[in-house]
């Protein structure tokens, strides 16, 4: 599954790279991981509050930085669709 | 209520730590202490209470209540609605592509975007619990004031000519659109029980408090210390007679003092009680808060630097007038 992290690249959209990678990890998933800073992109995909989560083209999270517990639902049900 | 947080620090700082209510110490010591405590306090209540009610206000909708609605009546929402909405500054960008893709008039956008940072509902509790009722309404009004007019003045200017090739791709793309027809694709509506609620107002709380927290103290600091240690009557005599000069000095001083909103009204309080007149306070304070560097870094991704200058000069010209206004009335 392709995950990307949509954000200008402030400290939120890190601290999110770095979550979801580790809970990915956690659920043996096979994923690459992109930070997007690109702001034709983020336009692209309608995203207005940053940091969001991108699953395989969808955004599934945006506007905050969710928990664990949240991210690993978030994995599991994409993994599953 | 809020006597008790004075209650306590009588207790903690003249029968404790044994300071004399009769020097600067033991004065600037006690302010320090009344007001984290209670900024405290008040900070972790009032955005739990906010984010409570905020939990389904978000930016999508706001531009989905925004998109179609004629500009008179836009400046004032896009403006209010900047002020109730809270985003991280690395949002700007997102935020204003999102607004001009969806059709909405670059002016109500920027009306959005000059009252966000300027006023947020932390700041106005805060104001309202250790200033007062009137202090509070003025800051609100020449806030929301600003953001409106200074919308209105840049759709008269036409300001969408000096945008970077990106937004002004987005601006035609939502020229092209009907706002209504763009938005239906993406706005989706959803449903949120209390519990969401609770959860998000609790992660509100504890990540705002984190950020915050620091900034409180060092406010309250300088505070103190301008309260303990300024001789009284020293700013007074300066910057008590409201000399004309001293309101655009004040707001040159603000800009490079970039602050959190929520640390620079312990200052405020501070100033206002040895003396300076409202109108010089309160612009110190906006220019302070507003009027800061790295977000204009950010926004030069999408705007050029005329619009960026144009932006800048407007905010600072609004302070300095409020400044004057302000002390002409003689708050």
């Amino acid at each position: 599954m392709k995950i990307e992290i949509l954000g200008s690249g402030c400290k939120k959209c890190s601290n999110l790279a770095a979550d979801v990678e580790q809970v990915a990890h956690e659920l043996s998933m096979e994923f690459t991981i992109e930070k997007v800073t690109d702001m034709a992109i983020i336009l692209e995909y309608g995203v207005m509050s940053t940091p969001a989560i991108a699953i395989d083209g969808n955004v599934v999270a945006a506007g905050a930085v969710p928990s664990h517990a949240e991210i690993k639902q978030l994995l599991n049900q994409a993994s599953k669709a | 209520m809020l006597i008790w947080f004075s209650v306590f620090a009588d207790w903690l700082v003249y029968d404790l730590l044994r300071l004399s209510n009769q020097t600067q110490l033991g004065q600037a010591v006690h302010f320090f202490v009344e007001d984290t405590s209670k900024i405290f306090a008040l900070l972790i209540v009032m955005i739990y209470v906010i984010g409570f009610l905020r939990a389904s206000l978000n930016v999508e909708r706001v531009r989905q209540y925004l998109a179609g609605k004629p500009k008179i009546i836009g400046y004032g929402l896009g403006a209010g609605f900047g002020a109730i909405t809270p985003f991280c500054s690395c949002s700007s960008i997102p935020v204003f592509l999102g607004f001009t893709s969806a059709g909405i008039p670059i002016g109500i956008t920027m009306a959005f975007l000059l009252t966000s940072p300027l006023i947020n509902e932390v700041a106005i509790l805060l104001l309202f619990s250790l200033l007062g009722l009137k202090v509070t309404l003025l800051y609100l009004l020449t806030g929301v004031t600003i953001g409106m007019l200074g919308g209105a003045l840049l759709d008269l200017l036409k300001a969408e000519r000096w945008l970077q090739p990106l937004a002004a791709k987005a601006y035609a793309m939502g020229q092209q659109h009907s706002p209504r027809e763009t938005l239906a694709k993406q706005s989706q509506s959803t449903s949120i029980t209390w519990q969401q609620r609770h959860q998000f107002a609790k992660s509100e709380t504890s990540e705002i408090f984190s950020r915050v927290w620091k900034w409180v103290i060092i406010g309250v600091g300088l505070g103190a210390a301008l309260h303990g240690f300024v001789p009284a009557g020293w700013l007074e005599a300066n910057l008590g007679d409201g000399q004309w000069w001293t309101v655009p000095l004040a707001v040159l001083m603000g800009i490079p003092l970039y602050a959190n909103a929520t640390g620079v009204i312990p200052v405020l309080e501070s100033l206002l009680l040895q003396g300076v007149p409202l109108g010089t306070t309160l612009a110190f304070c906006m220019s302070t808060v507003a009027a800061s560097f790295p977000e204009f870094v950010m926004l030069k991704q999408v705007m050029q630097w005329k619009l960026l200058a144009l932006l800048f000069s407007i905010l600072l010209a609004s302070f300095t007038l409020m400044g004057w206004i302000l002390n002409l009335v003689g708050y």
